[in-house]
């Protein structure tokens, strides 16, 4: 067990060094020249060429490729992930003050996903083929393929514009004002729980129809278990594995959402400063999102894994 | 034993079942479902305008009209205009050329690389699979659309950038489900056969992939609904597909403004994208229902 973690920690960490190496790559390899744009940022009217070198060598653009690239390694793992082009600010501080709301955003929607992906799909699975079912089906269908910038701009007009009860946009902290919070996150959060929401229902009822029909359920009938515990107690736990696994799967989905739906209900999160940054091209913003997402996503990954074993105890880590 | 019975079936003493062909039980699964064929015809329709798109369009796409702008729906103008005059309805029959076109390119070029790469990482295993899945494994530890969003950055915007980017994103999952199939078709005894026969690796490799083709078409399918919304996504974060060009999800953004004057504005080209999508999403289904039943939960 222990030995199995520690070796999947370290498969872990190697694809976090390919993604921050390809992503220091791909940097390098933007069109614009970064220090042009520092100096065109700065109001300089004209500059020498004398300046741009002197620029150059105080950002560290003049050394080697690698030696760059480790000292941006060395200086990430102290928390320090270079400066904004544009703002001229440390991106930690921005990225700090940014995570929580991204967070938050994204931890609600995907509870909520679960919460009512899970019993939903159970419902159609276990009143198969009736009326309720058939609206789990294409309901979970609808909320697969909406497109959730769509789905934002459609809630914003109908609560926002026209019945005036939500807030149409902005982000307040819960810990300000709990109320204003909540009403302004509502609409984004079920925007971004749609698809959670709607792919785990998807997947509880087909896993828990197949299931179903397993002999220990019979078994679990026949000593005369009440429905509730057969469903629960039997199935449900048993039918668990692939909706873990689709949880798990549904958190890159959920931060992918952001991007769209932080920049519909314009919510200051990492998902618009990602969008930002990209369309100023302000490099080391790009990268340090980057890397945050996709060490956060192999975190999940990791924890996934975890827990099948907790809900499976065949599965061996050896 | 064998014999006897085989000269039983012969002499006609035993009968046999009829013999149903594989396409005849492939289109009675398929159309058996009737949310499939709904997808179906809405994915024909859709098809169906992308190619006469000259035809049917009661305006050009570009067509500025000054005079006329943002109006409600008319006879005139079924959908209204945008700000500049310019036709609803047909911007969003342009738009169907635009999201299909893109969503076959990428979806061509993001399997010809993956299948190749999932091939090669299956097939020979060692220090391939390593190096191969490795890269797959750290490409898809971001969300699709920030990869996207990262190569649109590197490339700048416009319909070439967006095929590129799309493709970049979407290729792990080809690679992925491919590798995963060789490793499993490998095993079987045709293809130890095929060895001992002394084939050459490419051609035992043409085998492994023509019977890895059942959840391929699925995943071709739906990955052609998930391309659309990507590409739509990027082109209303303005960062996809660049003005004039009709595309679904710019015309959304661009409406965004006008929201409380003329709601319809943004909610027509959504419309249409989530049909499609629905359609592409459906259609895959049915396949992976009438292909492969036992591919459900992992497609």
């Amino acid at each position: 067990m222990i030995s199995y973690l520690v070796r999947r920690f370290i498969q872990s960490l190697v694809v976090l060094v390919i993604v921050s190496i390809l992503v220091f790559v791909a940097m390098r390899l933007l069109p614009g020249d970064p220090i042009r744009m520092i100096i065109t940022a700065s109001n300089t009217e004209s500059f020498t060429e004398e300046q741009i070198t002197q620029v150059r060598h105080e950002h560290g653009l003049d050394r080697p490729m690698f030696i760059q690239y480790f000292d941006w390694v060395g200086g990430f793992l102290h928390g320090d992930m270079g400066k904004s082009i544009l703002q001229k600010v440390p991106v930690s501080d921005e990225v700090v003050r940014r995570i929580p709301i991204t967070f938050h955003l994204g931890i609600l929607a995907f509870i909520i996903g679960l919460l009512i992906g899970i019993p939903v799909g159970i419902i159609g699975a276990v009143r198969r083929a009736t009326w309720l079912d058939t609206l789990v089906t294409t309901l979970s269908n609808l909320g697969i393929t909406v497109p959730i910038f769509w789905l934002g701009i459609l809630l914003m007009y109908l609560f926002g514009l026209y019945l005036n009860w939500l807030p149409v946009m902005g982000y307040t902290s819960p810990f300000t004002d709990f109320w204003l919070s909540t009403k302004q996150l509502i609409m984004p959060v079920f925007c971004l729980a749609v698809f959670p929401i709607a792919s785990t229902a998807r997947q509880t009822r087909s896993s828990m129809l197949e299931v179903m029909h397993q002999d220990y359920i019979r078994t679990a009938w026949a000593k005369g278990v009440k429905e509730q515990a057969v469903i629960m107690r039997h199935a449900l736990k048993n039918g668990l594995i692939p909706i873990v696994t689709l949880a798990g799967m549904g958190v890159p989905m959920i931060v992918g959402g952001t991007v769209l739906i932080e920049t519909v209900f314009n919510i200051p999160g990492m998902g618009r400063l990602a969008v930002t940054s990209v369309l100023n091209q302000d490099y080391p913003y790009v990268q340090g999102i980057i890397l945050i997402v996709s060490a956060a996503v192999l975190v999940v990954n990791l924890m996934v894994e975890l827990v099948y074993g907790w809900l499976d105890p065949r599965i061996r880590y050896d | 034993m064998a014999n006897q019975a085989i000269s039983d079936v012969v002499n006609g003493l035993v009968e046999l079942p009829p013999r149903v062909s594989e396409w005849r039980r492939f289109r009675r699964v398929f159309f058996s479902r009737s949310v499939v064929v709904f997808g179906m015809i809405i994915l024909l329709l859709f098809i169906g305008v992308a190619i006469i798109a000259p035809l049917i369009a009661p305006y050009g796409p570009y067509e500025p009209d000054l005079e006329h702008t943002l109006q409600n729906p008319s006879a005139a103008h079924w959908l209204g205009t945008d700000a500049l005059g310019r036709d609803t309805l047909s911007r969003i029959i342009y738009g169907t050329r635009t999201s299909l076109e893109i969503g076959l390119i990428v979806v061509s070029v993001a399997c010809l690389v993956g299948i190749t790469l999932g091939t090669l990482a299956g097939y020979y295993g060692g220090w391939v699979y390593i190096i191969i899945m490795r890269f797959v494994d750290a490409l898809m530890s971001f969300p699709m659309i920030l990869l996207a969003l990262v190569v649109a950055a590197l490339l700048g915007g416009g319909m070439r950038n967006v095929i590129i980017a799309l493709s970049v994103a979407l290729m792990p999952n080809y690679a992925r489900l491919m590798c995963g199939q060789v490793l499993s078709v490998k095993q079987n005894d045709y293809i130890l056969a095929g060895r001992a026969m002394g084939a050459s690796n490419l051609r035992l490799m043409r085998h492994v992939v023509l019977n890895c083709l059942s959840p391929l078409i699925v995943l071709i399918t739906m990955m052609l609904g998930v391309t659309i919304l990507a590409e739509a996504g990027l082109s209303f974060l303005g960062i996809g597909i660049t003005p004039p060009t009709a595309a679904w999800g710019s015309m959304v953004n661009d409406a965004r403004q006008y929201l409380l004057v003329l709601p319809i504005l943004s909610f027509a080209p959504g419309l249409a994208l989530m049909l499609v999508v629905f359609a592409f999403n459906m259609v895959g289904d049915g396949l992976r229902d009438a292909l492969d039943p036992r591919l459900r939960g992992l497609l």
